[in-house]
């Protein structure tokens, strides 16, 4: 007898990790004035070199105040052809009415003038999670991540680049300051925290979701560097239901953020901890409490160490955190000026747009530096 | 009956250099040497030989050459030499053909066809000689999350942990119990682990009492099918205790250790009378399916306080990633897996060429497996079975492993030369065999040195490819296999790695 069931083979792990050498920069006012992106571009604006053109963006806290109690999907439709643009939109409606209330959607405005190539469709949707059935379980955040998810990975051509509330990432390929001109950064929008990235990929297969920063519901990342354990984070993530299809290693941290801060609770300063931990030969001569501390977190969250060179900036809806790989071998430098908090990989940048300041300094490896709004009830209300 | 089987080595004297001080015929347990007194000179027979090159290297006057013979059979693609000699030898004593060490077949070895990554440019090497390499790794399951609590700045963990057996190198000792080892073997594999900072396993025949207080911190105890030598005193003394349920070398079949190996010690050891054959059962009689296991794991748990990981170990056969799984959720903390290069003090030759997977395939589709369930931080894996090398082990632990044990590896560094006659008791090197005088020649504190140094090479070899990776800690290399590619493989080789070929 015939038998007709066939046995697929297992899709090789065939993922692209792309690489790219970088620069950095965050501005953020700590008393949540919001200002225009104008200063920002002018600061990546003088990393120019640091990048080769082929990716930049900004994430951008409080800019969407009429909308704040909404989620901000930011979408890019990309394909060949403007038809395979509208045929993924066409597709993302579909699933996005069945499963939220749309509250408004709008193309994001951009110049066509500018000099970027080949743009995708960018569309933001404001959103309410609508949930029914098994899903009616989980709060708000899971279920948005879960359909974030199901968006990247199964529909073709479809990435929700930005998903936080009262905030939103921009970026596509082109140098950092020509992406802001073309979403029009430095008119259409006041922030009170932006962070922003010029990149260097030495892969120059180059599409807009590749560039930075990576965002999860309100947590952006943008990094310098490298991370050679990206495979391990990769499947320690995946194993949370985190989908890794954006083709960078920045992703990783972006995911290892929202699974550890949001999903899980722990503070930042431990998260710094799992990310870029003290040696074990430091961790042996700590006192007893600091000593099962660091050995426990390194035990369980082994397979999130990042390992190889990074500067990040991570941005969350009331803090700028900076922090380094263990070994220090991406730059940052830190800067305060009253309210002002700055992070970059160049001082001259946070020079250009604010001459004076009253510290500047450059972390030790694998040390957060945290910059906290003074009231967070202030941008929430 | 007349043996129709030729010798399977030639020995070559050059009697110009012989100074008949028949050395040669001491060293020999087999016999092969003897002294001729009318004539003064040594005559070897061949028939005795087993290529143990025992008396090569202790000849004084390096006047012994023993290679593989030169006589053949007429050429046969079908009828090789092996299978027409086994075949012969069944039929001259109706029996099964025993043999010792792993499967010598030519199986593809899938390390030699897999190359590791380096950094260029973007990501900068690191040398192990300036900057901190980390290999430390805990072996045991890790929670899903951590609950802490912060006051005022003071972080607090409240999440209870399972027990974690830390190792400072990720090379533990895999398990050769007393009995099929010789004491000085055994004692030497002891010391050396808990010099080094690993583990070193006992296997099945127990734990020496005298040895229990010292050694106990870096042990691992085994309860395998024939329960020897098991009681409360060595399950607690050890750090961890491993239940096996199968060997790579014999996947599916029992031990048996012949009345000759149970010397008096050995006998005290294993807790039965002196000289009796030790029979391990095919199957353990108490485990016949997975809810068995399930309860011996949570018996050995309650015995042990639940302050000691337990490992379950297997053999890597056909559906056993599936096995394992229900092995984890049974509540091992540890998976062991030995693959089919693993090698045995005594198998029957069919069973140890012809059953079970290599070791390469098994880790990556086990660690596969566990992270599709989202399982695979409830238990670590160890990989035995095959491992030769320093690369062996970082592919072992890219492809998904958490640390690996060395069996053959171990005993090659005392002085082992696979002659696959550990069974007979006559092992001229002194690790296999229980005869005093023969055992008596493994001197256990070089032979523990050289078990040290070899893990020492080993270690510094792995932070040498680690740093060359751009990576500072073993842990960021674990299922990592974007720094694995493949060369001379299927597509279907290449899919179940889970790795691209060279060049992709």
């Amino acid at each position: 007898m015939e038998s007709d069931i066939t046995m697929p083979r297992i899709r090789r792990e065939l993922y692209n990790k792309e690489i790219c050498a970088c620069s950095i920069f965050g501005a953020m006012n700590r008393d949540g004035e919001r200002f225009n992106g104008e200063g920002v571009m002018l600061a990546i604006a003088n990393m120019h070199v640091r990048g080769n053109g082929l990716g930049g963006g900004f994430a951008a806290y409080g800019i969407y105040p009429h909308y704040k109690d909404y989620y901000a999907f930011h979408l890019m439709f990309t394909g060949r052809s403007h038809q395979d643009k509208v045929s993924a939109k066409k597709e993302l409606d579909g699933f996005l009415s069945s499963n939220f209330d749309v509250v408004f959607d709008e193309e994001v405005p951009h110049r066509d003038e500018s000099t970027v190539s080949d743009p995708p469709l960018v569309w933001r949707y404001f959103v309410h999670p609508r949930k029914e059935g098994d899903d009616a379980m989980l709060n708000d955040e899971d279920y948005v991540v879960s359909k974030i998810m199901w968006i990247n990975t199964r529909i073709e051509n479809a990435h929700v680049f930005s998903s936080g509330k009262n905030m939103g990432c921009f970026k596509g390929v082109g140098y950092p300051e020509d992406i802001g001109e073309y979403f029009m950064l430095d008119e259409l929008y006041k922030a009170y925290t932006w962070t922003v990235h010029g990149r260097f990929p030495t892969n120059t297969q180059a599409w807009w979701g590749g560039a930075h920063p990576f965002s999860l519901l309100d947590t952006t990342v943008v990094h310098n560097g490298e991370i050679s354990s990206y495979g391990t984070n990769r499947w320690y993530l995946e194993m949370y239901g985190y989908a890794c299809t954006l083709q960078t290693d920045t992703e990783v941290i972006a995911y290892a953020a929202d699974l550890l801060m949001r999903r899980q609770h722990l503070p930042i300063e431990v998260v710094a901890k799992i990310f870029a931990p003290p040696i074990w030969n430091s961790i042996d001569r700590m006192n007893e409490s600091e000593k099962k501390l660091l050995t426990t977190l390194r035990m369980v969250y082994a397979p999130l160490l990042m390992n190889g060179p990074f500067a990040i900036i991570i941005g969350q809806t009331n803090r700028m955190i900076g922090l380094t790989d263990r070994i220090r071998l991406r730059p940052l430098t830190a800067a305060t000026r009253g309210d002002m908090f700055y992070l970059s990989s160049e001082e001259a940048s946070i020079r250009l747009i604010s001459p004076k300041l009253d510290r500047v300094w450059t972390p030790n490896g694998g040390e957060p530096v945290i910059g906290e709004l003074n009231s967070i009830r202030k941008v929430l209300q | 009956m007349k043996s129709f089987v030729f010798p399977e080595f030639q020995i070559i004297r050059d009697e110009e250099k012989c100074g008949q001080c028949r050395g040669c015929e001491r060293q020999c347990a087999f016999g092969t040497h003897t002294y001729d007194p009318v004539a003064d000179r040594l005559i070897s027979d061949n028939y005795k030989c087993v290529g143990c090159q025992r008396c090569v290297i202790f000849c004084p006057k390096d006047a012994i050459e023993v290679r593989p013979t030169p006589s053949f059979y007429r050429p046969n693609a079908s009828w090789s030499r092996e299978k027409l000699e086994d075949l012969k030898k069944q039929a001259e004593t109706g029996g099964v053909i025993l043999t010792g060490s792993g499967n010598d077949k030519p199986f593809r070895i899938y390390w030699d066809h897999i190359v590791l990554n380096a950094s260029q440019v973007t990501n900068p090497s690191i040398d192990p000689l300036r900057e901190p390499m980390e290999l430390r790794t805990f072996l045991g399951a890790k929670p899903d999350l951590m609950d802490v609590s912060v006051k005022d700045g003071d972080v607090q963990i409240k999440t209870q942990l399972s027990p974690n057996l830390m190792v400072q190198t990720p090379i533990l000792f895999s398990a050769m119990s007393y009995g099929a080892i010789s004491y000085n073997a055994f004692r030497a594999l002891a010391t050396a682990a808990c010099k080094s900072g690993t583990y070193f396993n006992t296997g099945e025949g127990g734990l020496p009492h005298e040895m229990r207080a010292e050694f106990g911190r870096c042990a691992i105890v085994q309860v395998a099918s024939g329960r020897f030598g098991i009681d409360a005193e060595y399950l607690n003394c050890a750090q961890a205790v491993e239940i096996k349920v199968g060997q790579g070398a014999k996947p599916g079949i029992g031990g048996h250790l012949p009345g000759e190996k149970v010397s008096a010690a050995v006998a005290k050891t294993r807790m039965i009378p002196l000289g009796t054959d030790a029979i391990s059962p095919a199957p353990h009689h108490d485990i016949y399916s997975i809810e068995d296991l399930a309860m011996l794991i949570s018996a050995l748990k309650e015995a042990t306080n639940y302050e000691k990981p337990i490992s379950v170990k297997i053999a890597a056969v056909h559906n056993f990633a599936a096995i394992a799984s229900g092995i984890v959720r049974a509540g091992a903390d540890i998976i062991a897996i030995d693959g089919l290069r693993g090698g045995t003090g005594t198998a029957p030759k069919v069973i140890r060429d012809n059953v079970g997977i290599p070791i390469e395939l098994a880790i990556s589709s086990l660690d596969r497996r566990l992270r599709n369930e989202g399982i695979r931080n409830k238990c670590s894996i160890i990989a035995a079975g095959g491992i030769r090398c320093s690369s062996d082990v970082i592919k072992a632990i890219a492809l998904g492993a958490d640390a690996v044990y060395i069996g053959s590896a171990a005993l090659i560094a005392m002085g082992c030369t696979l002659c696959q006659k550990c069974f007979s008791n006559k092992c001229n090197w002194g690790i296999c065999t229980q005869d005093p005088r023969l055992s008596g020649r493994l001197n256990v504190d070089i032979a523990s040195q050289r078990l040290s140094n070899l893990l020492s090479a080993w270690s510094h070899e792995i932070a040498e490819m680690l740093g060359g990776m751009g990576i500072n800690a073993l842990e960021s290399l674990r299922g990592n296999r974007d720094h694995l590619r493949g060369v001379g493989l299927y597509e279907w080789e290449l899919d179940v790695l889970g790795i691209k070929g060279a060049g992709e």
